[in-house]
């Protein structure tokens, strides 16, 4: 590789758009050097060869003039393989194109191509695709983290400057910590679900991955707004505006102690880290007091309950009639049974077993029907902290990326890593993780990057962006993983 | 604890077939699940006092002007199903 490829691909979002303005840097060099790099990683299921393999690119100018992203397959694109990561779909070419997909190409951003990802975005570490693994590019025997995998492992391993994937539970900011990138969960429903294949309904949110907070900002500002197609759609009523902040002075940041002290099952590292990362907080000026969020505790069970309830009656759609895979059969029952026996993977299967348990007659109330007000409860804890705070901070995930392989045989193992995630969910408020700095897993291993989750009231983005600037400043991360192949 | 039976229930339900192995092995770990998500019963909710969410942001209803616009193309939307006889698609016999 040359020294100016290798220049290319250390050129942030916002930089490089500012290259291709300037007439330095041309659009098709910015996205042949990503297009053109091996992905060893396995973290795409499907990669353009040209910009012009997406309909819908638009001439490289704009706020995202030329920018290459890589599109987490959950998102339809007019044309092109739409898996989700799921044998089910396996030659799906959807008809349209998902909104969040317009919106960035609209902005002038093009698709380099769709990641791999946990089947219909069940899992926290991306071997539940149906297509492979995917390797984290700090260390290839790790996991990236889930279910955006291949979205945070092509940003991190200089496959793409920037992403974009969705977050039910955590499946943004989970393998944004992993992998050692920026992850922004945004505030429910303030980017359209238009194309976006549903998993749970009330909890699906689309947002960026990126090597930076302003990156982040950039690909947010893009992708919000209403939609005609999808009247949940609220967009972000007061915009979103760059962050320029270099310190916490006047802000009053809670730590809830559910989601830190108190929690089991963090890491002696993780742990380490969130403590300096709470003493930076002070030195850039912030009031660090501890919080409470009663409830958030049973977020995981909360969670567990809901998401597959929902996910149950939106996968009912996978039936061998309409689009996907169709196992032959003599009668449409047998058929509905076989094809869906055959196209979805364990973890889905699981879900929709639990899911239809859940919404059954007899324990709907039980499961199903409290769940739901566990998750009011939720929603009530943050809105009282709010009243105190202008920001809650938490370790994103309670440890560093664990080995492919590891958790696979344990769901609930799995589940429990996003238990830090998932209240803000719930409660449908934004969140972000930023990398906070690396530690060693529990029982010894490589150096491996950690998150930070900042959360802020529904809409507070600019303010949540803001922070994690000062912090991702005085953090001084350096996101070059060791398996990034010509970028290190 | 669930059991076979409430297994098999449940996944005729769904329109899902299990083998053998996979009913053994549904029951074991949906179990194990359900054992860990139960503990939102030992919760003091007052569930006459706490109401449901369905929806986290408050929403109000969205119109829009009832007039006709585009819809996606017949031939594209045809062209993904398994099996198609004219413009419609075919399935086996519901009769079981």
């Amino acid at each position: 590789m040359s020294a100016s490829d290798s220049a290319i691909l250390d050129l942030s979002v916002a930089s490089g758009v500012a290259e291709v303005e300037a007439g330095n840097l041309s659009a098709d060099e910015w996205f042949s050097a990503y297009a053109d790099r091996p992905d060893e990683l396995g973290a795409y299921l499907w990669r353009a060869e040209g910009p012009g393999d997406v309909a819908g690119t638009e001439p490289p100018d704009g706020s995202l003039g030329g920018v290459p992203v890589a599109v987490k397959d959950i998102f339809c694109l007019d044309g092109v393989p739409t898996t989700a990561g799921s044998r089910i779909l396996e030659g799906y070419l959807p008809p349209y194109t998902a909104t969040a997909v317009e919106r960035l190409l609209g902005a002038g951003a093009r698709v380099l191509g769709k990641t791999n990802m946990d089947e219909f975005a069940m899992g926290s570490s991306n071997e539940n695709s149906a297509y492979g693994d995917v390797c984290n590019p700090w260390d290839p025997a790790r996991v990236p983290g889930g279910s955006s995998g291949g979205s945070a492992a092509a940003v991190a391993g200089g496959l793409a400057p920037c992403a974009i994937g969705t977050d039910t539970g955590g499946s943004i900011r989970q393998p944004a910590a992993l992998c050692g990138v920026v992850g922004l969960k945004p505030t429910y429903g303030s980017i359209s679900r238009s194309g976006m294949i549903a998993f749970a309904s009330s909890l699906d949110q689309c947002g960026p991955f990126t090597r930076d907070v302003t990156d982040s900002a950039l690909l947010l500002a893009a992708m919000q707004g209403l939609d005609p197609k999808d009247s949940t759609a609220t967009g972000i009523p007061a915009g979103v505006e760059l962050p320029s902040r270099q310190d916490l002075k006047g802000l009053r940041i809670g730590v809830p102690r559910e989601l830190s002290s108190d929690a089991k099952g963090i890491e002696t590292g993780v742990r380490e880290s969130f403590e300096r990362s709470l003493a930076l907080c002070e030195e850039l000026g912030a009031e660090v007091v501890e919080a409470v969020l009663p409830h958030a505790g049973h977020g995981i069970s909360a969670y567990y309950l809901l998401a597959p309830a929902e996910a149950s009656a939106n996968l009912a759609r996978y039936d061998g009639v309409r689009f996907g895979l169709r196992e032959p059969a003599e009668h449409l029952d047998a058929m509905y049974e076989r094809t869906r026996a055959a196209g979805f993977g364990p973890e889905v299967k699981r879900r929709i077993m639990l899911g239809t348990y859940a919404l059954s007659s007899g324990f709907y109330d039980a499961y199903y029907g409290r769940a739901q007000r566990v998750r009011t409860r939720i929603a009530e804890d943050f809105a009282a902290a709010f009243e105190q705070f202008d920001l809650l901070v938490t370790p994103t995930s309670p440890s560093v990326a664990f080995g492919i392989g590891e958790r696979a045989d344990d769901p609930l193992a799995m589940y429990m890593s996003d238990y830090c995630t998932v209240p803000m969910s719930l409660a449908g408020i934004p969140a972000i993780s930023i990398p906070s700095g690396t530690a060693t897993p529990d029982g010894g291993g490589p150096e491996l990057p950690v998150g930070l989750q900042i959360a802020g009231p529904a809409y507070s983005e600019s303010l949540i962006l803001d922070a994690a600037h000062a912090l991702e400043g005085a953090i001084g991360f350096d996101p070059t993983a060791p398996f990034a192949g010509g970028r290190s | 604890m669930i059991d076979r039976e409430q297994v098999l229930h449940v996944a005729r339900l769904a329109r899902l077939s299990l083998d053998e192995d996979e009913v053994e092995r549904m029951s074991r770990e949906l179990s194990g699940i359900l054992e860990h998500v139960e503990t939102i019963g030992e919760l003091d909710l007052d569930i006459d006092g706490v109401k449901p969410t369905t929806h986290v942001v408050p929403l109000e209803n969205v119109l829009r002007p009832d007039q006709a616009q585009p819809s996606l193309e017949r031939d594209r939307i045809l062209a993904n199903a398994p099996d198609v006889d004219g413009d419609f698609f075919r399935v086996p016999s519901p009769q079981a």
